[in-house]
């Protein structure tokens, strides 16, 4: 583990000043003593990374804005590396390089921005991946949220791109565990709301998980679940590959505390985001294989096949049944997703 | 998980569908029985676990206005609107309300362009604000029905204790029985069955529909949620009707008591009067709201801030039939249409209760 006292906190006024994104002085000593510290593979001294590895063609790229910016299981820093890795991975890419660009607000205390650049070189550290390059800048207060961060990576495949136009009838689809933990976490935390039991982010890093199933099978398709859910997920994968896919709602796994406070404040745990889930898409001779390698995993065991892409019956539209049997249609979620009113 | 499970048991479920249809056989009736359910929670519920889909032949659920944010006037919408605008003003409000367009723009608009627009899950958050920011005037829109009413009065509650001078409400509560009692005059009216809706019923008890059901010799069933509960309301209904009666019955009494909730009725009473109140879609029906009583008229956000309401623009007026139970959403024109959940034209495309949202979130945009 990384150090996570603030290096620079001592002879500064303890808070992010206008002085720390000037380029100057207050710069450099916040890049020397707390970013380089953090990511060793940082080339902080020239305008750009120079980078070894060959066929590094996946390339992508993610902003981080979450209030709070620390939350149950889980920081924005933490957050900011296992986004961008998490892409990688769904490009079945081996994810490599990653920049790092702050929007700090003056203000935003030194020992918060030390504790997440820390979180951000233990998720690094995780992902196998180096933090090379980066960017700070400093908004006057009031203009900002604290922190904002940006990464980009840069990744190796590891296989033939994934996608939806690969995706095919037949298919089976699979989801990597239970859903809902990560928004759900974000609503008690904004709300005051607690659970007997916590609710903590599933924020995971899935790059060991994705390389392993590379490896052992040939997934059609993968999308994490993050904003809009598992519902957006499946959605957009329909209408892009513009199949349809027939769902089992029961089978899905939703953990009873999220399912409760979903239920209080009225929102559907298939609208609800994740940071360490996601879905995917085999042919049916891969699926008992790819449930094995998922399962031999931690954050996989109660990965679950969840469907099936059925023919061309009505392009984009995904289904699932209800209670008493009748067709349902899933529905990407619109806008913010909002509690109701009683 | 405990409480919920139990009340969506799929055999449960399929056991109560199989007693309606055969009562509902045995009534020898050429058309299927008229139930209208009260709430938007419901109507999401019966969608939802696919109840109007298994039932089609027995039973016609016809939707009611149980929607409190679809029966919130534009006027009174255009209202919070303006107050928000009002420099040192803070409108907090329910999330549900936010999308829900005035006669010029949204809630989410208006806070985009300036506005100090929160949303917030229970109007004693507001009081809070309200409390750490005493240069701000912080007005709560208080949209609901009885329900909603209790925790308002909480509100008030709290912030006469604490003294908070900088907090109201802008009023816009509404109560079941009186709109009942309309929908059920309307000689144009075919509802053969009541199932009332649970959450107004805990907070008010059910004596207020006794009077209603022997007037209109109609069954009236208390019901919660949950697929089992509202299939044993429908059950209760089905039930009544083969027998003739017309009372009212409460199959909600593990939650729901004949009397509701004396606490909270008393505060209710202590802040709240009964007074005319106009619907979205409907218009004004008597003794059909709650306002704030004159010695608490500090807390009144249109006399404190002297705001009047202004006349509405020409509303669609297939919204008011579908709170109404007059017209399904999939029948309005403008439904997938024009009126979507990305630009809604109507109230009940937004709210996560009104009826026209639970059509479009469960069965899409069908072609016919």
């Amino acid at each position: 583990m990384i150090n996570t006292e603030c290096p620079i906190g001592r002879r500064d006024s303890g808070v992010v000043t206008l002085a720390h994104g000037s380029g100057g002085r207050a710069t450099n000593r916040l890049i020397k003593e707390m970013f380089a510290v953090a990511f060793p593979y940082l080339q902080p001294d020239t305008d750009g990374a120079v980078l070894v590895s060959p066929h590094l063609s996946v390339f992508t790229t993610d902003s981080f804005v979450v209030d709070p910016v620390f939350f149950p299981g889980g920081d924005i820093g933490k957050l900011a590396v296992y986004g961008t890795v998490n892409d990688l991975s769904m490009m079945l890419a081996s994810p490599r390089y990653l920049s790092v660009a702050f929007i700090l607000e003056e203000g935003f205390p030194l020992a918060d921005l030390s504790r997440i650049v820390n979180s951000m070189a233990n998720a690094a550290n995780e992902c196998r991946v180096a933090v090379v390059t980066g960017d700070t800048k400093v908004v006057e207060r009031g203009r900002g949220h604290g922190i904002y961060i940006n990464t980009t990576g840069l990744g190796c495949p590891l296989a033939e791109s994934p996608g939806p136009s690969r995706v095919c009838v037949g298919d089976k689809i699979i989801l990597s565990g239970d859903i809902g933990r990560h928004g759900m976490a974000i609503m008690s935390a904004r709300n005051g709301i607690q659970t007997e039991v916590p609710i903590l982010s599933d924020c995971a890093n899935l790059s060991e998980m994705v390389e392993a199933l590379a490896y052992r099978t040939k997934p059609h398709c993968l999308r994490d679940a993050t904003r809009g859910g598992l519902a957006a997920a499946l959605c957009e994968i329909a209408e892009s590959s513009g199949l349809y896919f027939i769902v089992n709602e029961e089978a899905i796994p939703v953990c009873d505390e999220v399912r409760g406070l979903c239920e209080i404040m009225g929102m559907d745990p298939l609208h609800v985001a994740n940071e360490g889930r996601f879905v995917f898409f085999v042919d049916p001779k891969d699926e008992q294989k790819a449930l094995s390698v998922l399962h031999s995993f931690e954050n996989g065991k109660d990965a679950v096949t969840i469907g099936e892409v059925k023919a061309k019956r009505a392009s984009g539209l995904v289904t699932t049944h209800t209670l008493l049997g009748s067709e349902k249609i899933i529905q990407i979620p619109e806008g913010e997703i909002l509690p109701r009113i009683c | 998980m405990k409480y919920v499970d139990e009340f969506r048991d799929k055999d449960v479920a399929s056991d109560l569908v199989r007693k309606i249809g055969s009562v509902v056989d045995g009534m020898n009736v050429s058309s299927p029985v008229r139930i209208m359910e009260i709430c938007g929670g419901q109507t999401h519920s019966i969608l939802m676990y696919g109840i109007e889909a298994v039932l089609s032949s027995s039973i016609e659920f016809i939707h009611g206005p149980g929607c409190p944010v679809c029966v919130t006037p534009i006027e009174k919408i255009d209202l919070a609107l303006e107050l928000a605008r009002r420099p040192g003003v803070i409108l907090a409000s329910f999330g549900d309300m936010l999308r829900v367009p005035g006669s010029d723009e949204n809630m989410f608009e208006a806070k985009a362009t300036g506005a100090d627009i929160r949303w917030v899950y229970s109007p004693l958050e507001a009081v809070e604000i309200a409390k750490s920011d005493p240069q701000k005037e912080v007005v709560f829109f208080a949209i609901g029905f009885e329900t909603t009413t209790a925790p308002l009065a909480a509100a008030l509650h709290v912030a006469e204790r604490d003294s908070v001078k900088n907090f109201s409400l802008l009023t816009a509560m509404v109560r079941v029985p009186p709109a009942l009692e309309l929908l059920l005059s309307d000689p144009d009216c075919v509802i053969d069955g009541i199932l009332a809706a649970g959450h107004v019923c805990t907070v008010m008890g059910s004596d207020e529909y006794a009077p209603i059901a022997e007037k209109h010799r109609v069954p009236i069933a208390v019901t919660g949620f949950q697929p089992v509960e509202i299939l044993m309301g429908v059950l209760e209904v089905v039930e009544q009707i083969s027998r003739g009666e017309a009372t009212v019955r409460n199959t909600y009494a593990w939650v729901a008591k004949q009397e509701g909730n004396s606490s909270a009725k008393a505060l209710i009473e202590k802040y709240f009067c009964v007074i005319d109140r106009n619907w979205r879609g409907i218009g004004m029906i008597p003794q059909s709201g709650f306002g704030i009583r004159d010695e608490y008229s500090r807390f009144d956000a249109e006399k404190k801030f002297r705001a009047q309401v202004q006349e509405p623009r020409q509303t669609n007026k297939y919204c008011g039939l579908v709170l109404q139970g007059k017209c399904r959403p999939s029948d309005c024109p403008f439904f997938g249409k024009q009126c979507t959940q990305t630009h809604p034209v109507g109230a009940p495309m937004v709210s996560s209760e009104g009826a026209c949202a639970a059509y479009f979130t469960y069965q899409g945009v069908r072609s016919t």
